[in-house]
């Protein structure tokens, strides 16, 4: 069954993995100058003194494989979409299902060999082209400081557990819906809805993230911002951390609105620290070193989502169909 | 002996319409059986229930002696050409035969590889595009390498042109000829059935009306016609299938285990045509079938 699987998966597997090679090359060709101009030119800006013009120059670099993070992105749809979906639904709209479920095999096993080696292309698939661009862009992600944020679905685990759900939600909704194009269409839409779903809502509250308040603190890097006559904020606050809220408070705790600042005592000397004195930093965050717990967890997840789809996939083709 | 298929109150629902209903029937091993019956008579349904396509509603199916479900050695006992004889678009000839190869323990490449050959066909080209007469042998080849004892056919004739039907039918009259397979072929018509078969089964608005040798069958059933008669004054034992009138005559075909003695009575035998015929009309006649005394299924 191997062997036959191989024989009807092999052109779809060498076109996605010859795809994957040639990114391989573009990525091999161009990453460890990147790693030198970082070295040479952002990790020693202060001694040059211009940080800013550095910092600039170097991320405009390699737009293009910049934006490989979005085909990372949508990767694990592709492969749920071209082959989770068609798995089942194909054989049952080309009706073939009665020709190889009629073979010297059980139909669970037909099931279990396809899930399982199709399932692990998809997963190392996601898992190589996540590699790769973990490796190349680590450079710019120093400079970014955003692994919690704009990059943490692109970066080092967590794409394989997406891939692995995709797959197999891509199976599910071919064998439950039993026509194609249909069932390519809901794995779309079903798996950018829970991943938009999990990245709202659930990955948030995974770890209880911490709460302080501490001195107001403001560096080179801090800035803070109003809206809207609202409360004030506090921009990079914790470089490398996901910070839920970071509010400048008084000493009894309450938020403080840009107004404070304009009348009184700060009036005249906004950085004085008389004024920054009677301020304090209400910070919620999960702090930069709880980052592999996170992937870990998504990672997981993921993958136990997985795991239950194909469950239902294997019921649902035993003594479903037919 | 073992039957080849025995089902005993079989039945098959879809939704909530039934698509084979009450399925009693014992098909001996060793033999080539036509089953017969309109389009969505059901015969589709019992045969996926025979190779464990699908599993009953009600009743049980035995196949061979085992359940047709029971995995692996089950399914290599059993040969089957499904409707339209499905093979994959994309892969070749030659593939075909290594998928045969690798999910059959018993596979005999041998055979598989003969028959491509007097078949003509060329290794290389692709299923997709083959002729429908050509992807019916495909599928047959794959059936019969697989070395089952039970070789599954159904409508395998149906879509084919008349010069691919007589070539089909010829090659499997030459596999029944090296012998030890038991065949069970379905079509709805019976001209299709007529030269390979030796046991019919009539199947009919989701039941079976009638099963049993060819040449029992025809045997036991006789046209009469004679002076304008009622049904009702024949002798017990005669069972009448069909009836017609005219003002001053009767024409009926009767079932009967008896010689019909009756001097009124023109008697005719019947052709395997008109009996199939005979009981197909019969079978909208729902008062009629539903009468003990027909329950002519064993």
């Amino acid at each position: 069954m191997i062997r036959f699987t191989w024989m009807q998966f092999r052109t779809q597997a060498l076109v996605a993995f010859g795809a994957l090679a040639i990114i391989a090359i573009a990525l091999a060709a161009t990453g460890p100058h990147l790693a030198h101009l970082y070295a040479t030119t952002v990790a020693n800006c202060a001694a040059h003194g211009d940080c800013v013009a550095a910092t600039t120059t170097f991320m405009s670099k390699d737009h293009l494989l910049q934006d490989l993070g979005n085909l990372l992105i949508a990767l694990p749809a592709l492969v749920g979409i071209f082959w989770g979906a068609p798995l089942v639904a194909r054989e049952l709209e080309a009706r073939t299902e009665r020709l190889v479920w009629a073979q010297g095999i059980t139909r669970s096993r037909w099931l279990m060999v396809k899930l399982g080696l199709i399932g692990f292309a998809s997963v190392a698939a996601s898992g190589l082209l996540s590699l790769m661009l973990t490796w190349w862009s680590s450079p710019f992600d120093r400079v970014n400081m955003n692994q919690f944020t704009s990059v943490f679905d692109q970066r080092d685990i967590a794409p394989l557990g997406y891939a692995a759900f995709a797959f197999a939600l891509g199976v599910s909704a071919g064998a439950l819906i039993r026509r194609t194009l249909p069932a390519m269409a809901t794995t779309l839409a079903a798996f950018a809805a829970v991943r938009i779903a999990f990245t709202q809502w659930v990955r948030p509250h995974l770890i209880t993230p911490l709460r302080v308040v501490t001195a107001l603190h403001l560096t080179s890097g801090t800035t803070y911002n109003e809206t809207n006559n609202g409360p004030l904020t506090l921009l990079g606050a914790k470089p490398g951390a996901w910070v839920y809220s970071a509010q400048i408070v008084n000493k009894s705790g309450h938020a403080v609105y840009g107004s404070f600042l304009d009348r009184g005592a700060c009036l005249e000397s906004r950085a004085a620290p008389a004024c920054i004195g009677q301020l304090r930093e209400a910070l919620v965050y999960q702090p930069a070193s709880r980052y592999w717990a996170f992937q870990w967890y998504e990672m997981t997840i993921f993958l136990g989502l997985a795991l239950v789809l194909a469950g239902l996939c294997f019921w649902w083709v035993r003594n479903r169909l037919g | 002996m073992i039957p080849a298929i025995s089902a005993d109150g079989v039945g098959k629902r879809y939704g909530g319409k039934w698509a084979l209903r009450d399925c009693t029937l014992g098909v001996p091993e060793g033999r080539v059986v036509g089953l017969v019956g309109p389009n969505g008579a059901g015969k589709s349904t019992l045969l996926h229930l025979a190779v464990g396509l699908s599993s009953p509603s009600s009743g049980t199916i035995t196949v061979l002696g085992g359940s047709p479900t029971d995995g692996r050695r089950q399914l290599s006992k059993v040969g089957f050409v499904a409707q339209d004889a499905p093979v994959y678009a994309g892969l070749s000839v030659a593939q075909h035969l290594r998928m045969g190869a690798y999910l059959n323990a018993t596979w005999d490449n041998q055979v598989a590889k003969s028959r491509v050959e007097q078949l003509d066909l060329d290794p290389r080209q692709r299923a997709g595009s083959l002729s429908g007469g050509q992807r019916s042998q495909l599928a047959l080849t794959l059936a019969v390498a697989k070395r089952p004892e039970l070789l599954v056919l159904d409508e395998p004739v149906a879509s084919l042109d008349p010069l691919a039907r007589r070539e089909f039918l010829q090659s499997l009259m030459e596999i029944v000829a090296q012998g030890g397979m038991s065949v069970v072929l379905s079509s709805h018509l019976i001209a299709d059935l007529e030269r390979v078969c030796d046991y019919l089964v009539i199947l009919a608005a989701a039941r079976v009306q009638l099963a049993g040798e060819v040449t029992d069958l025809l045997a036991t059933h006789y046209r009469l016609s004679g002076p304008r008669r009622d049904p009702s004054t024949l002798p017990a034992g005669q069972v009448v299938i069909e009836e017609s009138h005219t003002d001053k005559q009767t024409t009926l075909l009767v079932r009967s285990e008896q010689p019909i003695l009756d001097p009124n009575w023109n008697v005719k035998p019947v052709t395997l045509d008109d009996l199939v015929l005979a009981y197909l009309s019969h079978q909208r006649r729902p008062e009629r079938w539903q009468r003990p005394d027909l329950e002519v299924v064993r």
